[in-house]
């Protein structure tokens, strides 16, 4: 020990590692104890145990933060990686870590365009898994029978739904309630909407056939519990149609992307869930005037055209008078007619047989007989008569006829003809004389043109039988030869020299 | 014209098809024998909306949940 005397400090007390910790956890706590920090949200870790461990940072230092698996459930919301939050708990040192960190009991959003910001990520988020499609919007039922409500029994809001819905049409409601802001406000919403949906249609607790989802207005950090992801998922997810109307007018929440109709108020969503009863039953006596109005106006229609009909469609009797009138006037004429008819014919008989008698006949015969004759008698006296009349004609022809005539005729034509004939003679001798010395002529011509005047000049004409030698060699080579001279030919046989 | 029984359908359904009856009879062209059906119809369709617009019988009750947050039963509120 007396080594150590003289070196300093040597009073300074001397604490175990486990003392010093637990004075330094004490410090802290003592000290700091519950405290607000604000900052952004690193890396978040849901460990096995249930327990959540995440830091919260800013430009220079990181604060490791953890809340306790029993702590978790009382959250508003789950810290996201990049959040801006400001979170509240007791600040805390753990001596088995030699780390200082937050024992985190709250948290929340810090301002405004944080969660504006942290909104706009969900809301792209959900769109783009198609919850904020038309297609996947229901219908309202036009008069639900069993309206449910998810609102607080407190505050205006549910009053001014009954109030508007006994004024239209007075409906069954059922009210799920539910704090519509702070921290259990998005877990009861959801529950209740999924509580709604798990209802048996008809059973004891009856399932309403349109839910409204309400809340009066208030700042965006009340309004957030509707922005949460699980409530608008719930409504979402509902089977039953869903009226959302959370804020006023201005205000959107997530839910009013979700829901199958956004009302802008409380009131208004009343209104969309029914119509108003008297405009129904006025409306109703209107179509039954009209169903009545029109299943009479067509049997008058059908009354009204049969009586046209009947009018126009003459009676049997009418249609048949004058057919009858005419058939009894002919009927009674007709046996008159007959009878007329019978007469007409039996007199003109009578005319026939009183004028058909021998009589008759025989004068016929005898005036027919006398035209014969008297045709016979007058055709022998024409007869004559053309006969003399013919002959006559014959003899003004005959004594027109005289010979003297005839003979000067033949008179002169003979003189015609001796006048003619020593002309013929003359010139045919005269045409005969030019014929022979024309004659004569060309025979001279002939024979100085021929060769036998060149014979006589002293040539000779060589042949072997008929033909003509007119060379040596030609000849030579024949067997006989006759020479023809101006007074006669000489035959000379075989060949000159062998 | 659909042979569903008039008492099963909602009012909407009963609504639309009296208005269909209606247009049909007006239009004029349906045989009498069919249209004396069609009125038949249409005054039974008729009398169901009337009774369901009769039915218009206010009842707010509130749900009651037990600790755990499941719905136990129904408890008449008066908001006034």
């Amino acid at each position: 020990m007396d080594l150590f005397d003289d070196t300093p400090g040597d009073n300074t007390p001397e604490f175990s590692v486990s003392e010093i910790a637990g004075t330094v956890k004490k410090l802290i706590e003592a000290e700091l104890g519950w405290v607000r920090v604000r900052g952004e949200v690193g890396r978040v870790v849901l460990a096995r145990s249930g327990h959540m461990y995440f830091d919260l940072k800013d430009d220079k230092s990181v604060l490791s933060c953890m809340t306790w698996k029993g702590q978790v459930a009382g959250l508003a919301m789950h810290p996201e990686e990049g959040m801006e939050v400001i979170v509240e708990g007791k600040m805390t040192a753990s001596g088995f870590q030699s780390k200082f960190g937050l024992n985190a009991q709250r948290i929340a959003i810090a301002g405004e365009g944080a969660l504006m910001a942290m909104l706009e990520k969900r809301k792209k988020k959900l769109g783009a898994e198609g919850l904020f499609d038309e297609s996947a919007k229901r219908p309202l039922p036009y008069l639900p029978e069993i309206i449910g409500v998810v609102t607080s029994l407190q505050g205006a809001v549910i009053r001014d739904i009954l109030h508007r819905l006994r004024d239209r049409f007075p409906r069954k409601v059922l009210i799920w309630p539910v704090a519509v802001q702070g921290e259990a406000c998005a877990p009861e919403v959801t529950r209740a909407i999924q509580g709604f949906n798990a209802l048996t249609p008809g059973g004891a607790l009856p399932r309403p056939d349109l839910l409204i989802v309400a809340r009066g207005g208030g700042s965006i950090e009340d309004l957030w519990g509707f922005n949460e992801e699980n409530v608008a998922r719930a409504a979402a997810a509902s089977a039953i149609p869903l009226i959302s109307a959370v804020g006023h007018e201005t205000d959107t929440t997530l839910i009013d992307f979700v829901s199958d109709k956004r009302a802008p108020t409380p009131t208004a969503a009343a209104e969309m869930a029914v119509p108003v009863r008297l405009d129904l039953i006025a409306g109703l006596d209107a179509w039954e005037a009209r169903l009545s109005r029109a299943v009479s106006r067509g049997i008058e229609d059908r009354r009204q055209k049969h009586a046209a009909l009947v009018r126009v469609l003459p009676r049997a009797d009418a249609l048949l008078a004058d057919p009858n009138q005419r058939f009894d006037r002919i009927a009674e004429l007709l046996p008159r007619a007959l009878k007329q008819m019978t007469q007409a014919k039996g007199s003109a008989l009578m005319q026939t047989v009183t004028g058909l008698r021998p009589g008759v006949l025989r004068a016929r015969i005898d005036r027919e007989g006398e035209r014969i004759s008297d045709r016979h008698a007058r055709l022998s006296i024409g007869l004559k008569r053309s006969v003399e009349r013919k002959r006559q004609e014959l003899e003004g022809t005959a004594a027109r006829l005289r010979p003297g005539r005839l003979g000067d005729e033949t008179r002169r034509q003979r003189d015609a003809l001796s006048r003619l004939s020593p002309r013929l003679d003359a010139v045919f001798t005269t045409r005969l004389k030019g014929l022979s010395d024309r004659l004569a002529a060309l025979e001279r011509t002939r024979m100085t043109l021929g060769y036998q005047a060149t014979l006589a000049r002293g040539f000779a004409v060589v042949r072997e039988g008929d033909t003509l030698i007119t060379g040596a060699k030609a000849a030579e080579n024949a067997t006989s030869i006759e020479i023809e001279f101006a007074d006669g030919r000489v035959s000379l046989d075989g060949k000159k020299g062998a | 014209m659909t042979d569903k029984a008039v008492a099963d359908l909602s009012f909407e359904d009963a609504m639309k098809e009296l208005e269909v009856v209606v247009g049909q009879l007006e239009s004029g062209d349906v045989p009498l024998d069919q249209s004396i059906k069609l009125y038949e119809r249409g005054a039974a369709l008729k009398e169901h909306c009337q009774k369901k617009l009769a039915e218009a019988e206010e009842k707010v009750a509130k749900i009651t949940l037990s600790s755990d947050g499941t719905p136990t039963g129904t408890e008449a509120v008066d908001l006034g």
